[in-house]
């Protein structure tokens, strides 16, 4: 797998690099800024771009930015956004720019090295991922008035592990029981939320999840 | 003020012409104070006819239209006796009011500088008239009595004879004797012009201008709201000291002890080492957590990253109740008001959340040129009060240093709706006009 990397701070980007080498992920340009960051995609065209939010030259969201008008260029690009702070605007924003593809995570997810690497992976097969704290306001906001109000608690929770971008088999590992046991709330969820039950593709399924939440 | 002397004042090294031009120009000015002061005469009866029948209703139409009519025609003399006296005379109005018919007339009732107006009329017509009359017949004297042998000499005999007792002016030699009137005539309008057309100006300027209480409360307003602006800080200060002396530090300082622990176990121990390394990582995670609320508090990112008009949609979809969101800014208001702006509006959302039990609530941010103004409005219980301890007074004092206001209407049962203003102009011509329910 070939990633670019897009990060300010030399200090985190050599961190990042070395992280993504070490679990055979190559690393085929690391830049600083925005400008660079579209260069280097279309140099390369890599698996995946991982961008943080905040660079050069005005040190506010051109990272962001730069992810989404690069997915217009060249649609369902894989971009894990990484942030300091996560904000349910820019994950609206992301998850809008295209069927997919996209993960948006706090930096400090960085440190817990497997998982991130397991999300670096799931973005680039085409999958979503949102950091959980994401995920818990999209859920708590939903639960006033919606159906997923109907859910029970082991549901919602699994419906927030799977909007996080997680397979059956780790939401079972995460929640200490069985795939089979997991399977079958998710096929409740998706009976309450009116979901087609027999589309499980992780991709679509946490679209529909997300989408239906914001309705 | 403007550095330009006034016309009634003489400059040092003034020549007899430029003396004459300058009397001529306040002879004309004269004419224009007689003329002009006709509406005046027109718009005091008007005023005072629609006071007294203010009740029953007629006169309350009447004077939504005299009362802005007569701040223009106020407006004109302000300009006109400005320009004699050669300062500005300061416009004392309080800001227009919202609201309908009714609230505007009762922020006119309320605005001492609308009574001083009508007061004005009153002086205007009774005292300020009569003056410039005598200006100008001083003028009208001077040209009498030059003109006064070629008066005699066009009109028939006998029309313009005088009789003085002992001199009898009745040929046409003996008219020439009227020119040493036109000597005291030009004396006194050399001397009274500047004096009487000073007056006039000066009696606008006493009632026009605003009042010297009006200045003395906004001179203390400001210094409260200044003296309040410095505590605020002041506090924010100690707590962001506090969160990160007691949150962030402290993580930071045990993360260092777990390391060096770990450090020391990992020849010995690798399990345990393996075990305070794990600790470590949460305790980064941690730190990082106290470090993005003490720099929420300080500065929200998204603020910084979009303004106000993205930070308040990002704060809309915080919430967990439908927010409709409308924004339509021309550009970004000054740093510290669109902080100012964007707490005020937290803590206004942060309440519906916790008290209102709203099932929806909106947000309305827009610019008239003059005023930020943010409605934030729910449809929840209602009852919300300034003086109920809750966050609105600060709220109310955040927005004070800016010369803001808060208007709060919340009747029992509801619903609520609370409009902030703040005067302040929009720096790059940017539009970002956004709607949409969040």
């Amino acid at each position: 797998m070939r990633a670019v990397i897009a990060e300010d701070l030399a200090l985190l980007r050599d961190g990042l690099t070395r992280l993504l080498q070490a679990y055979d992920i190559e690393v085929v340009a690391a830049v600083d800024d925005a400008a660079a960051l579209g260069e280097a995609l279309r140099t390369y065209e890599p698996d995946i771009a991982v961008v943080d939010v905040r660079m050069p030259p005005t040190f506010t969201d051109e990272g962001l930015r730069a992810a989404i008008t690069a997915r217009a260029e060249r649609p369902g690009l894989p971009v894990l956004v990484l942030s300091q702070y996560v904000e349910q605007l820019y994950a609206r924003e992301l998850l809008l720019s295209g069927d997919g593809a996209v993960g948006y995570l706090l930096k400090d997810r960085v440190a817990d090295v497997s998982t991130f690497v397991e999300a670096v992976r799931t973005v680039a097969a085409g999958g979503t991922v949102l950091d959980p704290e994401v995920v818990a306001t999209l859920i708590a906001r939903a639960s006033t008035d919606s159906p997923v109000s109907r859910l029970t608690g082991r549901e919602r929770e699994v419906l927030g592990l799977m909007a996080e971008g997680r397979s059956n088999a780790a939401i079972a590992r995460a929640l200490f029981v069985t795939e089979k046991a997991i399977s079958k709330h998710t096929s409740n969820i998706f009976m309450k939320l009116d979901l087609d039950p027999d589309d499980d593709s992780a991709n679509r399924r946490v679209m529909a999840v997300i989408a239906y939440l914001q309705s | 003020m403007t550095p330009t002397p006034g016309l009634t004042s003489s400059p040092p090294d003034e020549s007899v012409l430029q003396g004459l031009r300058r009397r001529g120009a306040l002879t004309g000015i004269a004419l224009a104070y007689v003329l002009l002061t006709v509406p005046a005469v027109v718009l005091m009866a008007l005023l005072t006819a629609s006071l007294g029948v203010a009740v029953v209703g007629v006169g309350l139409v009447l004077l939504l239209v005299l009362v802005p009519v007569t701040q223009q025609y106020a407006n004109l003399f302000r300009g006109l006796s400005g320009r004699v006296l050669g300062r500005m005379i300061d416009k004392p109005y309080r800001p227009r009011r919202r609201g309908g018919p009714f609230a505007l007339l009762a922020g006119w009732a309320e605005d001492p500088a609308r009574w001083r107006d009508l007061l004005w009329l009153y002086v205007v017509v009774l005292f300020r008239w009569a003056l410039a009359w005598i200006a100008l017949l001083l003028a009208l004297a001077v040209i009498y009595y030059a003109v006064f042998p070629y008066l005699f000499a066009v009109t028939p005999k006998g029309t313009f004879d005088t009789d003085y007792g002992v001199i009898r002016v009745d040929t046409q030699a003996e008219s020439f004797l009227h020119w040493a009137w036109l000597l005291v005539a030009l004396a006194l309008w050399w001397w009274l012009e500047p004096l009487l057309v000073k007056w006039c100006a000066q009696i606008d300027a006493a009632l026009l201008s605003p009042s010297r209480g009006a200045l003395e409360r906004r001179v203390a307003e400001v210094s409260q709201s200044r003296a309040e602006t410095i505590d605020h800080s002041a506090a924010e200060l100690r707590r962001i000291e506090r969160d990160l002396h007691d949150g962030a530090q402290a993580r930071l300082v045990a993360l260092g002890m777990n390391l060096g622990l770990a450090e020391e176990l990992l020849a010995k121990d690798p399990d345990a080492a393996a075990q305070l390394l794990a600790e470590a990582r949460t305790v980064t995670t941690s730190a990082l957590g106290d470090l993005r609320s003490v720099v929420r508090g300080i500065h929200p990112p998204v603020l910084a990253d979009r303004g106000l008009a993205g930070a308040v949609q990002a704060l809309a979809l915080d919430m967990s109740l439908p927010v409709a969101v409308t924004i339509v800014l021309a550009g970004r208001p000054p740093a510290p008001v669109e902080s100012a702006a964007y707490f005020a509006t937290s803590e206004l959302l942060a309440n519906i959340g916790k008290h209102s039990g709203a099932r929806r609530a909106s947000i309305d941010v827009s610019h008239d040129g003059r005023v930020l103004r943010i409605v934030v409005a729910d449809d929840g219980s209602g009852g919300a009060s300034v003086d109920r301890g809750s966050g609105l007074a600060g709220v109310a004092r955040r927005l004070a240093a800016f010369d803001g206001t808060m208007d709060l209407v919340s009747p029992d049962g509801g619903p609520t709706v609370v409009t902030l203003e703040v005067p302040c102009v929009l720096s790059s011509p940017k539009i970002s006009p956004s709607s949409g329910t969040a």
